[in-house]
C-alpha cells in the first residue's frame, strides 16, 4: 500500500445536520478498492478475487447438483439447469452461429454466462455487495478469451489473405473508399472491439454499483431531523436500483455472451 | 455492511480501466474451473442424457405410430370381414328365398301331380268297378231274364251254347233301344 492510500471506514456519526464537520461520504474510485484480507507470499488476496472464487464454486456446484447424475427424467433442479443452459443454447449459440457450427461453442458460453451473471449478482447479495465484474480485470480476462478464440478461427476459416479482408471487411467494389472503409474496420475490430467488450460489461456493473452504494449511503445520512422524508425517498431508490441491477446483471451477462457468438459467427462467415 | 468494508482511498493515479494484474490472474482461474467442470463433465452429461429423452420420446412416438397402423389395418380387415359377411348373408337370404320358391314350386307340383295320380286311380277304379258293375248285371239281368222266359214259354232252355246266343240277342235288342232311346 502506497503512503498516499489512506484506510478509510465509514463513519457512522457523519449525518446531515448534525454539524460535525463532515460532508456526505460520496461513493468513488475508492469504492472499489479493498484492503487484502490475507496476504500468502506477497500475493494479496481481497475480497473480489473471494467472490470470484465463491462464484466459481456456485457455478460449479450447481451444475454438478443438476447435472451431475442426470437423468432421463429430470428432478426440480436439472429441469432449472436445463431451461438455463438450453437458454444459452437454443437462445444464444444455435440462433447467431447456428446449430452445425455453433455446437462446439455451447460450454463455454454456458461458463461465460453463468460465470458472469453469478459474478454480477454479487452486487445485491447482502454481506457480498459488490459486483466482481466492476474490476475491469474480470471482464476483461473473458473477453480476451473470446478475442482469441474469433482472431484465431478467422485466419484458420479463411487463410492468411481472406483472413485479413474478413477482418478488415475489405470489398473491392467499393472502389477508391475501400481502404478507408479497411483501415475504419481494421480499428473497429481488431483493436476497439475487446476494450468494449470488456468495458460494456465493466462500466455497467461500475455505474450500478456506484448508484446502490450511493443510494444506501445517503438512506443512512440523510437520516436527520426534518429530511427524515428523503432519507425514505433515497432507501426507496435503493429498494428500486436492487431490481434494476438484477435485471441489468442478467442482461450484461446475456449482451456479452451474444456479442461473444455474434464474434464468432463473423469470424465463420464468408463475407463480412 | 459497507462500514464493516474497510475501503481505501483512491491515489491519485488510480484508473478503473487498467486491470490490476493479481485479479487477471485470479479471473483466468476461477473461468478456468468453471470451463474445466463443464466443458469435461457436466455439460457432456446432460447432452446424453437430452439425447437418451430425445431418443425415448421419438421411440415412444414410433411406438405410437406402428400402433396406430396396426390398428387401423386390424379396423380395416374387421370392415372388410363385416362387408363380407353381410355380403355373404344378403346372398345366403337370396339363396334361401329362391330355394324356398323352389321348393314351394316343387310341392305345389308333387301336390297336382299326386292329386292327379289320385285323380286318375280314383277314375279308373270307377271305371273298374262300372265294368264289374255291368258285367255283373249282364249275367244277372241275363239269368233273371232267362229264368223269366223260361217260366214264360216252359220250356227250359237248358242248353248253355243256346241260352248264350239268346241273352246276347237279348241284351244286343236292349241296348239298341237304348241307343235309339237317346
Amino acid at each position: 500500500m502506497s503512503a498516499e492510500q489512506t484506510t478509510l471506514a465509514f463513519d457512522w456519526s457523519c449525518r446531515i445536520l448534525a454539524d460535525n464537520g463532515c460532508g456526505f461520504p460520496a461513493p468513488g474510485l475508492h469504492s472499489f478498492l479493498f484492503q487484502p484480507i490475507a496476504t500468502v507470499g506477497g500475493f494479496e488476496f481481497n475480497k473480489v478475487m473471494l467472490l470470484a472464487l465463491i462464484t466459481t464454486l456456485v457455478v460449479v456446484s450447481f451444475f454438478y447438483a443438476a447435472f451431475g447424475r442426470a437423468k432421463v427424467v429430470p428432478g426440480k433442479l436439472q429441469m432449472i439447469g436445463e431451461a438455463g443452459y438450453d437458454f444459452v443454447r437454443r437462445g444464444i449459440v444455435y440462433e447467431t452461429i447456428g446449430k452445425r457450427e455453433g455446437e462446439k461453442f455451447v460450454p463455454l458460453m454456458v461458463s461465460i454466462f453463468f460465470f458472469v451473471w453469478i459474478m454480477n449478482i454479487w452486487s445485491v447479495v447482502p454481506l457480498a455487495q459488490f459486483p466482481v465484474a466492476s474490476i475491469i480485470a474480470y471482464p476483461m480476462v473473458l473477453a480476451l478469451i473470446v478475442y482469441v478464440i474469433w482472431v484465431s478461427l478467422t485466419f484458420k476459416r479463411h487463410g492468411f489473405v481472406g483472413g485479413w479482408k474478413n477482418i478488415t471487411g475489405y470489398d473491392s467494389s467499393l472502389g477508391p473508399i475501400k481502404w478507408l472503409v479497411s483501415f475504419i474496420e481494421f480499428f473497429s475490430n481488431l483493436l476497439v472491439r475487446p476494450f468494449t467488450h470488456a468495458v460494456r460489461l465493466f462500466a455497467n456493473m461500475f455505474a450500478g454499483h456506484l448508484m446502490l452504494v450511493m443510494f444506501t449511503v445517503a438512506s443512512w445520512y440523510l437520516l436527520n431531523s426534518w429530511l427524515i422524508p428523503a432519507a425514505g425517498v433515497s432507501f426507496v431508490m435503493t429498494m428500486a436500483m436492487i431490481v434494476f441491477e438484477l435485471f441489468v446483471q442478467a442482461v450484461q451477462a446475456y449482451v456479452f455472451v451474444l456479442l461473444a457468438c455474434s464474434y464468432i459467427q463473423g469470424a465463420l462467415a464468408e463475407h463480412h | 455492511m459497507i462500514a464493516n468494508l474497510v475501503q481505501l482511498a483512491a491515489g491519485e493515479e488510480q484508473n478503473p480501466l487498467v486491470p490490476p494484474g493479481p485479479e487477471l490472474l485470479v479471473g483466468t482461474i476461477a473461468f478456468a474451473i468453471v470451463f474445466f467442470f463443464l466443458a469435461k463433465k457436466l455439460l457432456p452429461n446432460i447432452n446424453r442424457v437430452l439425447e437418451e429423452r430425445r431418443e425415448a420420446i421419438e421411440g415412444g412416438m414410433e411406438k405410437a405410430e406402428a400402433a396406430q397402423v396396426e390398428a387401423q389395418s386390424v379396423l380395416e380387415q374387421y370392415r372388410a370381414q363385416l362387408a363380407e359377411a353381410r355380403h355373404e348373408a344378403a346372398r345366403l337370404r337370396q339363396e334361401a328365398t329362391e330355394q324356398g320358391a323352389a321348393i314351394i314350386a316343387e310341392m305345389r307340383a308333387e301336390g297336382q301331380r299326386q292329386r292327379e295320380e289320385i285323380v286318375a286311380a280314383g277314375h279308373a277304379q270307377i271305371e273298374a268297378d262300372r265294368k264289374a258293375a255291368a258285367s255283373a248285371l249282364r249275367q244277372d239281368v241275363g239269368q233273371l231274364a232267362t229264368d223269366l222266359a223260361g217260366k214264360l214259354v216252359g220250356e227250359s232252355l237248358e242248353d248253355h251254347a243256346r241260352q248264350s246266343r239268346v241273352i246276347d240277342r237279348f241284351l244286343d235288342e236292349l241296348e239298341e233301344k237304348a241307343e235309339a232311346a237317346r
